[in-house]
């Protein structure tokens, strides 16, 4: 692959550490992107710790009389939030870990087993991948009322209106997109490190596990990051997939504090930021093993 | 020579083995490993045919019928197709936007993200602080983006209107059907710009060490070293980063839905397709309709991207 | 007691979770399956279904919530039997509603009144009650009309509602010198002299799709009778007409007086105007305003019925939804379900919630005003005194219409009054379609 081909082409390093000039420009340039990024994040951090009757009265864009962190509370017991927060990490962790887990083996067997129909494979789920989630709704409606589960498993009896159905489809729909990361990534791994070790006999699994899976750790945290991300804020399979409102994830939860009539706003930013808050959590955990690489590519000389 | 991955040390082939003498096919697979193939492969096709193709291709047929949801489905024929492209006035605005979404998210937000994760990976101090700072949008959920668009933009009440001073005549973001798609627009490449990020961040990490030397040389050479050295060994993350914002903007829902449903300007197939679909309307052959339209549009991109894979196979 | 979401199947997760070492959770979710500890917790435990009746609410927010939640209780206490409560948020519940009925529904769940309901009931998802309503006693005969389904079974308890009407502020109408307007022209007069003393006329907030509706339904119940209005969202007359065209006429020749940029404004901010005083008049339903203005200036809301424009229709239409409940046709226990229906239908029963939710108005004539507040006494005088009661826009006909139609057409007429032409031909093409659907 590209890197192999390119690897040897070592420029001369000139003397001196290099880009010491530009380092002012790079921080005051991302320290101005960040702000911008952050800015709007702070207003609405800002509004969830004003009450309603004075942003209602001088705008968003004005000094506050009081703060106080009375909404956070409000928000965490009004929503119920605890209870769909537990229905949301039920659906997230276990929907992240067993789609990388299949999702890494099938990117292995097609990226670096060289079995026929790997492409094929690959096509399958990719295109399946790129497929609106709403396309689907409704056939897979009628399926999941249509398979029944025993009480211990589903107090509706069927798989509809269970947790498990959103989990499956979680699963089911993000393993084309993780499947297709990974074979990429797989693919730029150099081939020799495989073969060595199929001369040292070792099997599919060993193959898999113990020598390409540590490869990919970079690609993993990454794609864990965003998995978590984004099943973790998906609403629409638990929307469309559950009737019991205590069964709901904590994004559904956030519309119990919307009201028929009348929504206070700067309570609902008081939720929206717990429930954020674990995403975040999740990302400063894994984000170490994206940048732990990092600098070490730049310290080596 | 040692090749550093992931912080191990990685020993290198003791004899490399003569490549023709390596055939394809199960042969060189004990039972073993066929039996951990059959169920960590079968699995996943499985669920994927299950749960994704199969209910994929009997939308395909139910755009060919009409139904509530509940009654008899009665064959429509073409005729959902018609009412759609001739009848519906939300369709045309909605293929428009979604074009404007693919163009900006693909000309603006990804080389904005990719910039910045080239900075940051020069490994410039705080650079865990930037990351965190531009990840955040990404891990804002519907609601939060919603209010925050609604803390901005508002037309009486809002923070840019204020900055502007422009209280006396407020400019209309999220009201006026020509303007408030521009700043979706902008509020879908603030959130696209930290998933380029972590991509190409992680990319980069996999990427020899030594050829990041090469980028980060000193002079006028510094780009052309990027451009000739470090993006083409991206290629796949760059593939990958293709991908994603094809589909994000394909798929792109969340924001103009938090925003104001979709309406008003800010139309996008898949809400026209939720509309129909999953709300209380249940126009279930109609909606599906525009989704197979989605999907033919989706299917143009995959087609051309596994060609272009098919091609660079043979190649290698 | 109330089984409410505060300690129903979820405080049972909760215990799983605790039943279940956090250790072996980690375990079982980390090898991948999760196939150890997951299943116990995906769950809400117990013994098997329960014989209680099971009531889905799409009453979410706090309010509401306790307001049932104490008419529920009552109903325990009184009867002895247990009410399981299934909340879920108000919007998710609606646009869930197909689903719901053809999945597990509760035994009985709140909805709407009007076509809204009889579009299910054609369906066949709901029960019929009708043997119910021979005993139920103190509703009128409008609200069992909206409570009727097509074919003449009721289906529907009627538990509240609240009017739309035109609201403004008492202190701002004394200080200026401003009469009620009666009819049309003098409205129209209304407005221009507010718009002299640099007040904006009419408050108005649509980003939401539905507010505007409101006004469409007056104009055209006024201009029209009730009868055409109701003919017209059941598709029975053309958008195309000389009738709608004149509709949106009216609604033109208005629009200068209303607050510019009504697509971007969502109707809170509108009715904050109000209570600001920087607007003079907001066609809304009680509980807009109502919610908006602070306790010490609620005495000064008020409202008029929205003025005559055909003195054949006068203002004898009053536009009032009705809230209420129903049974599902898949109802698991429908001997409970009718007992607490039976109660629900009491007059006792809608003053318990309106205790807690005063911004409403309880359907039953037999309840008693005396704890109302003026407001919602002048709400329910200006019911009982109505001829025929719309439920509103979305609540009159199909929901895919209104949903994907109007709220379109009716937002593309805010931004762009003057092609009314091009508006009617697409909302009647587009009728065509969906009212061919069945």
């Amino acid at each position: 692959m590209t890197v192999s081909a390119v690897r040897v082409r070592r420029p001369p390093r000139p003397g001196g550490p290099p880009g010491r000039r530009g380092r002012f420009g790079v921080h005051a340039f991302l320290l101005a992107v960040s702000l911008a990024f952050l800015a709007p994040l702070l207003l609405a951090v800002y509004a969830s710790l004003r009450p309603y009757e004075e942003t209602a009265r001088d705008g968003y864009f004005s000094l506050p009389d009081r703060l106080s962190f009375d909404y956070y509370r409000q928000a965490f017991t009004d929503s119920g939030m605890g209870r769909h927060f537990l229905n949301s990490l039920l659906i997230t962790v276990p929907g992240v870990l067993i789609t990388l887990f299949l999702a890494s083996f099938t990117a292995f067997a097609v990226a670096r087993l060289r079995l026929r129909g790997s492409l094929v494979l690959l096509m399958v789920f990719t295109a399946g991948n790129l497929l609106p989630q709403q396309v689907i709704v409704t056939p897979l409606y009628a399926l999941f009322n249509k398979v029944p589960l025993p009480y211990w498993m589903s107090d509706s009896l069927t798989l509809y209106d269970s947790l498990w159905a959103v989990l499956a489809v979680q699963v089911a729909f993000q393993l084309g997109f993780c499947v297709f990361v990974l074979a990429n990534f797989m693919r730029t791994l150099p081939p020799e490190i495989l073969e060595a070790a199929i001369v040292d006999g070792a099997g599919v699994w060993t193959r898999y596990r113990h020598v390409t899976l540590p490869l990919c750790r970079p690609a993993l945290a990454a794609l864990g990051t965003l998995q978590f991300t984004w099943m973790y804020n998906d609403f629409l399979w638990g929307l469309v997939f559950l009737s019991t409102g205590d069964k709901l994830p904590v994004t559904s939860a956030l519309n119990n504090l919307r009201g028929q009539f009348f929504t206070d706003h700067n309570l609902l930013a008081a939720g929206s930021v717990l429930v954020a808050l674990p995403t975040i959590v999740v990302f400063l955990l894994l984000q170490r093993h994206f940048i732990a690489g990092l600098t070490l590519g730049a310290n080596k000389g | 020579m040692n090749r550093t991955t992931g912080g191990r040390p990685v020993t290198p082939p003791k004899t490399v083995a003569p490549r023709p003498a390596r055939r394809r096919g199960p042969r060189r697979h004990t039972r073993r490993d066929l039996a951990v193939l059959c169920v960590l492969l079968g699995l996943p096709v499985l669920l994927d045919l299950a749960l994704v193709w199969g209910p994929t291709l009997a939308s395909v047929a139910l755009s060919f019928t009409t139904w509530d949801g509940v009654g008899d489905i009665r064959w429509a024929g073409l005729g959902n197709y018609a009412d759609l492209f001739a009848d519906y006035p939300r369709f045309w605005p909605a293929v428009r936007n979604n074009l404007l979404w693919l163009a900006a998210l693909g000309l603006l937000a990804t080389p904005f993200g990719l910039l910045l994760a080239v900075l940051i990976d020069r490994g410039v101090r705080f650079s865990r602080f930037y990351q965190s700072t531009l990840y955040m949008p990404v891990v804002l959920s519907l609601a939060v983006v919603g209010f925050i668009a609604q803390l901005i933009l508002s037309r009486d009440q809002g923070a840019l209107n204020a900055l502007l001073g422009r209280q006396d005549n407020p400019v209309d973001w999220l009201g006026d059907p020509d303007l408030n798609i521009w700043m979706v627009l902008l509020a879908a490449c603030w959130r696209h710009t930290g998933y380029v990020m972590i991509l190409y961040l992680a990319g980069l990490k996999s990427v020899d060490p030594e050829l990041k030397e090469a980028a980060a040389i000193d002079g006028a050479n510094e780009r052309q070293a990027f451009f000739r050295v470090v993006l083409p060994a991206l290629r796949p993350v760059n593939v990958i980063v293709g991908v994603i914002t094809v589909i994000e903007a394909l798929r792109a829902f969340d924001i103009v839905y938090a925003v104001n449903k979709g309406r008003n300007g800010l139309e996008l197939l898949s809400v026209l397709v939720t509309d129909n679909i999953i709300g209380e309307a249940s126009r279930i052959g109609f909606g599906s309709a525009i989704a197979v339209v989605l999907l033919l549009v989706s299917l143009g991109f995959i087609i051309t991207y596994l060609v272009q894979e098919l091609r660079g196979e043979q190649r290698r | 007691m109330v089984h409410s979401s505060d300690n129903g199947p979820g405080g049972c997760a909760h215990r799983a979770v605790r039943g279940v070492s956090r250790r072996s959770l980690l375990r079982g979710a980390a090898a991948g399956a999760g196939a150890v500890a997951v299943p116990a917790l995906l769950t809400a435990c117990g013994d098997g279904p329960g014989d209680g009746v099971t009531l889905g609410s799409n009453a979410s927010d706090a309010v509401p919530k306790r307001a049932y939640a104490d008419a529920f209780a009552a109903y325990e206490k009184k009867s002895k039997k247990d009410v399981k409560v299934n909340t879920v948020n108000h919007e998710n519940f609606q646009e869930n509603i197909n689903r719901y009925l053809q999945g597990t529904p509760d035994d009985v769940f709140t909805w709407f009144a009007g076509y809204r309901m009889q579009y299910f009931a054609r369906k066949g998802l709901l029960a019929d009650i009708s043997d119910l309503w021979r005993g139920f006693d103190g509703f009128s005969e409008a609200v069992r009309k909206q409570s009727t389904g097509e074919d003449g079974k009721q289906y529907f308890v009627p538990y509240y509602y609240y009017p739309w009407a035109v609201f403004h502020r008492k202190s701002v109408f004394r200080t200026r010198g401003y009469e009620i307007p009666e009819n049309f022209d003098q409205y129209r007069a209304l407005a221009r002299r507010m718009q002299k003393d640099g007040l904006t006329p009419f408050a108005l907030g649509d980003k939401e799709g539905w507010p505007a509706m409101g006004t469409f339904d007056y104009l055209d119940m006024r201009a029209n009778g009730y009868d055409f209005h109701i003919a017209l969202m059941r598709g029975e007359k053309s958008w195309t007409s000389p009738q709608v065209r004149q509709v949106f006429d009216l609604w033109r020749g208005l629009l200068p007086y209303h607050q510019k940029g009504a697509n971007g404004r969502t109707w809170q901010e509108a009715a904050q105007s109000l209570q600001q005083k920087k607007t003079g008049m907001a066609v809304l339903g009680l509980p807009h305003p109502g919610q908006q203005f602070t306790a010490e200036n609620r005495a000064d809301l008020d409202f008029f019925p929205f003025p005559e424009i055909d003195p054949a229709f006068g203002k004898e239409a009053v536009e009032a939804p009705v809230d209420g409940f129903l049974m599902a046709k898949k109802a698991r226990n429908r001997a409970a379900a009718e007992d607490l229906l039976k109660y629900l239908a009491t007059p006792q029963a809608e003053l318990i919630y309106l205790k807690s939710d005063p911004n409403n108005v309880a359907v039953n004539s037999r309840a008693g005003t005396g704890s109302y507040d003026a407001l919602q006494k002048k709400a329910a005088r200006l019911v009982s005194g109505a001829r025929q009661i719309s439920q509103f826009m979305d609540r009159d006909t199909r929901p895919d219409f209104a949903s994907t139609v109007l709220i379109q057409a009716i937002q593309q007429f805010i931004g762009d009054p003057d092609d009314i032409d091009g508006l009617v031909n697409g909302i009647e093409r587009q009728k065509k379609q969906i009212f061919a659907a069945d």
